[in-house]
């Protein structure tokens, strides 16, 4: 399967990428852009296998086993924030896009790109922090590298983290993988990640209890694993762009249509306060400790069940199921009972005034 | 236009050029608003916030009015739609 | 939430619907001018659950939308200075003036920063007294006072390195515009709530008077919705037209007199140009000459920059509500939220970004 390398002259789809010279904001919103960018881009410029499966790993061979091998880089502003910092997200994210692609994680490395004049004792504070979050993941991070960039260059830090997995044998999580009739379930309350970040943004500051609901996810995943390998289809952390933009995404993978119960989101009552103020759908908002997973209909009551009795899943709910209708398109039913599509955004979410 | 949502009056105290300012509860998510326009409100009262003003205080009791509306208007749909009632005539509205 | 959720019951919206079918007896046709019942409406399937006979269309109620292009263009020129801090509300930044918006003219370099509030905007002048920094005031009346007040406070407080870009426009000069055509379809108007809760509504009587149109004042939650739906369709019935409140809990008829003072001492009234519609006299809001050092037009000598209208966009159509955004020959298909032709397609309120994010399935 080989592809022509990337040209502009032929494009023909919605979102050619000559309409946009420079890269914006929106390319890394994990939206439409993000996903041209990818699929037009990077997609037809390394070709291969495992990318095109667009999951949040690749699954590779290595003798007898599968290993599944992923990276993430870690740009967020502000650098602390309620309940996480950009080290302890940096661990939680490589650990998630691993069990999501149900392996277990076996090592991490830690990539720092440094500002001159970054404070020594915030650097101190993310490693730490990093180091807590391994431990509690039960990963070492095993290999790493530091640059340090010129003043004004940088914006304080940034991480990079890769990780390493094993799959066990008769796991098959991918996006790809969603069949009609398979229940949505979704592992807790979400759209929190987001707003902790928006609360301590400079412009629209707000108090809030609300944390980050950064974590590490294999624990949550490993039982179901254990136990329903053959009904778990997909699995995936709703990051950057929320639940929205995810199940877009395996709607897009597997040619399969959805449909979401509005009133079956679980959402807490701080974060629905905080949208309801900037104008936000917490469906589009991100998450970093949360898990989608598309199950058999016999049983997804016994997974869900099994996620709830994870403290990181005590608010876990079926929210919808896969159709066979409408490919491609998410819909969500209403509170007030109408049926609308649920659309990837082309950009960022932003707060609205109207 | 225009995105004013309720939340509820939870402090209020002047600021140092003598305007009115607060803190309002929505959900539990407390932001800083300016109630240079609504020098009556009371901690306690549910207010209209857009972009970081209170523009009004909700009536409670106009509040349940549209409910009020919504029954007068289907008991006068059922009236209409049910042959043997004799009932009829405008609501409350 | 309190006085939210109540709202959007599923079951009082079908009795609604239910109470709205059995009154309807002819064709009407309907408009809303608030870009946020515009929000509620295409997301909640409102206009789905109607009788066919009930036609809703969307005016020029998103005030993003309905910003100049001449205005765009000379925020984007300012960001583009270095010593200007631009700040603006968010669903302003994907807005295209002539050629680009203001999140790509931060993508070149611009110090474009979004705020909730326009007291943020001051405040960040207040934090950075080396750079000057630029509000991109724009809103309808509920948003003015708040405008009025930021440049009130930076008066009395002595900070000179703010400004304001100001773009507001006025609504009963719309709606009169609107009713004034002679092609004018509409015969009764949902008129914006949180308008009225800062301007009353006793300046639509005459309107609704002069035009013999029933104008309801109408709130934002499904359930209101469609309750400004039945009792303008009940007094199109009933052959009367006035003015009506259905959103009672958040408008008296004199509005809110404190924020209508702040306003009239900040400032007066002027000829605006509506983007998609054209000039409309008396519709817009200035800087009073006391407050003239806070406008930014005055402050920066920019360059009026040539306004460029996309041929193809219908956005005038659209905004009098003659066409819907699914009758325009480029919607979806040249014309999409990535590669908007025109405001009503970028803004989440605009009416074709709304059909395009919120349609039918199928």
């Amino acid at each position: 399967m080989s592809r022509e390398p990337p040209s502009f002259a032929g494009a023909s789809c919605p979102l050619p990428l000559r309409d946009y010279p420079k890269i914006q904001m929106a390319h890394g919103g994990g939206g439409r852009l993000t996903q041209s960018l990818i699929d037009h881009l990077f997609l037809p410029a390394f070709d291969h296998a495992a990318l095109w499966a667009r999951h949040d790993g690749a699954v590779l061979p290595l003798g007898d086993c599968r290993v599944a091998f992923t990276t993430d880089s870690y740009v967020v502003r502000p650098l602390f924030f309620p309940g996480g910092d950009i080290g302890a997200l940096a661990v939680h994210g490589t650990v998630n896009d691993l069990a999501m692609c149900g392996a277990r994680p076996l090592a991490l490395s830690a990539g720092f790109i440094i500002e001159e004049g970054f404070a020594m004792e915030e650097l101190a504070r993310i490693t730490n922090s990093m180091a807590r979050a391994a431990r509690g993941c039960h990963v070492p991070v095993v290999t790493g590298d530091t640059k340090v960039v010129d003043r004004g260059k940088g914006d304080g830090v940034y991480v990079n983290t890769a990780g390493l997995g094993v799959i066990a044998d008769g796991v098959e999580c991918q996006p790809a993988g969603a069949r009609p009739g398979d229940r949505i379930i979704l592992s807790g309350e979400i759209a929190a990640h987001g707003i902790a970040v928006l609360s301590v943004r400079e412009g629209i500051e707000f108090d809030t209890t609300v944390e980050s609901d950064s974590a590490g996810l294999w624990n949550l995943v490993e039982p179901i694993l254990e136990r329903h390998a053959a009904d778990v289809h997909v699995l995936r952390d709703p990051t950057r762009g929320g639940v929205a933009s995810a199940l877009n995404e395996i709607a897009t993978a597997a040619g399969v249509g959805m449909v979401l119960d509005e009133a079956l989101i679980p959402v807490c009552e701080q974060v629905r306060g905080a949208c309801e103020l900037l104008g936000l759908d917490p469906l589009y908002v991100a998450n970093e400790g949360k898990c989608l997973a598309i199950v058999t209909p016999d049983a997804a009551d016994a997974i869900a069940g099994l996620i709830r009795q994870h403290p990181l899943g005590s608010r876990a709910a079926i929210v919808g199921e896969v159709v066979a209708d409408h490919p491609g398109t998410v819909c969500l039913r209403s509170t007030i009972g109408s049926l609308r599509i649920l659309d990837l955004l082309s950009g960022e979410q932003l707060p609205r005034i109207c | 236009m225009c995105l004013a949502v309720p939340g509820k009056v939870i402090e209020l105290r002047d600021d140092e050029a003598g305007v009115r300012m607060g803190r309002v509860s929505f959900g539990g998510v407390t932001k800083e608003v300016c109630f240079a326009y609504l020098p009556e409100a009371s901690v306690g009262d549910y207010v209209l916030v857009h972009v970081g003003f209170a523009l009004n205080r909700i009536d409670e009791q106009e509040a349940r009015r549209v409910f009020e509306l919504l029954d007068a208007a289907s008991d006068l749909h059922e009236a209409r739609t049910d042959p043997s009632s004799g009932e009829g005539g405008e609501g409350v509205w | 939430m309190k006085y939210v959720d109540e709202y959007r019951n599923a079951g009082d919206a079908r009795r609604m619907v239910e109470a709205i079918e059995s009154i309807v007896a002819h064709d009407w046709t309907l408009m809303e001018i608030c870009g946020g019942q515009t929000h509620t409406i295409v997301r909640s399937g409102i206009d789905r659950m109607l009788p066919k006979r009930i036609t809703l269309v969307h005016g020029p109620g998103c005030p993003v939308c309905v910003t100049s292009v001449a205005l765009i263009d000379t925020a984007i020129a300012l960001a583009r200075r270095p010593e200007v801090i631009l700040t603006s509300f968010g669903d302003m930044l994907r807005v295209p003036g002539s050629s680009t918006d203001l999140l790509r003219a931060k993508a070149d370099g611009g110090d474009v920063r979004m705020v909730y509030s326009p007291l943020d905007a001051l405040a960040l002048a207040q934090k950075h007294s080396d750079r000057q920094v630029v509000f991109f005031a724009v809103g309808f009346e509920t948003t003015a006072p708040a405008n009025a007040l930021a440049v009130w406070k930076a008066r009395r407080a002595g900070v000179g390195n703010f400004s304001v870009l100001c773009a507001h426009v006025l609504v009963p000069p719309a709606m009169e515009a609107i009713l004034s055509d002679p092609g004018n379809l509409v015969q009764g108007f949902l008129a914006a709530g949180h308008v009225c809760t800062v301007t009353g509504y006793r300046e639509y009587e005459p309107l609704a008077q002069r035009h013999r149109v029933p104008i309801t004042v109408t709130g934002f939650e499904p359930l209101d919705v469609l309750q400004g739906v039945y009792l303008t369709v009940r007094a199109l019935e009933a052959d009367r037209w006035g003015v009506e409140n259905q959103y009672r809990r958040a408008v008296t008829a004199d509005g809110n007199q404190a924020a209508q003072r702040m306003m009239a001492e900040v400032f007066e009234v002027c000829d605006r140009d509506w983007r998609g519609i054209g000039e409309i006299p008396a519709s817009g809001l200035r800087l009073r000459g006391e407050y003239a050092e806070f406008d930014a037009e005055r402050r920066f000598d920019i360059a009026p920059p040539t306004a460029d209208y996309s041929t193809e966009c219908i956005a005038g159509q659209i905004l009098q509500g003659r066409k819907r955004p699914d009758q325009c020959p480029a919607f979806r298909v040249r014309c999409t939220p990535e590669r908007p032709l025109g405001a009503p397609m970028v803004s989440s309120e605009g009416a074709c970004a709304a059909y395009y994010r919120w349609g039918r399935p199928g």
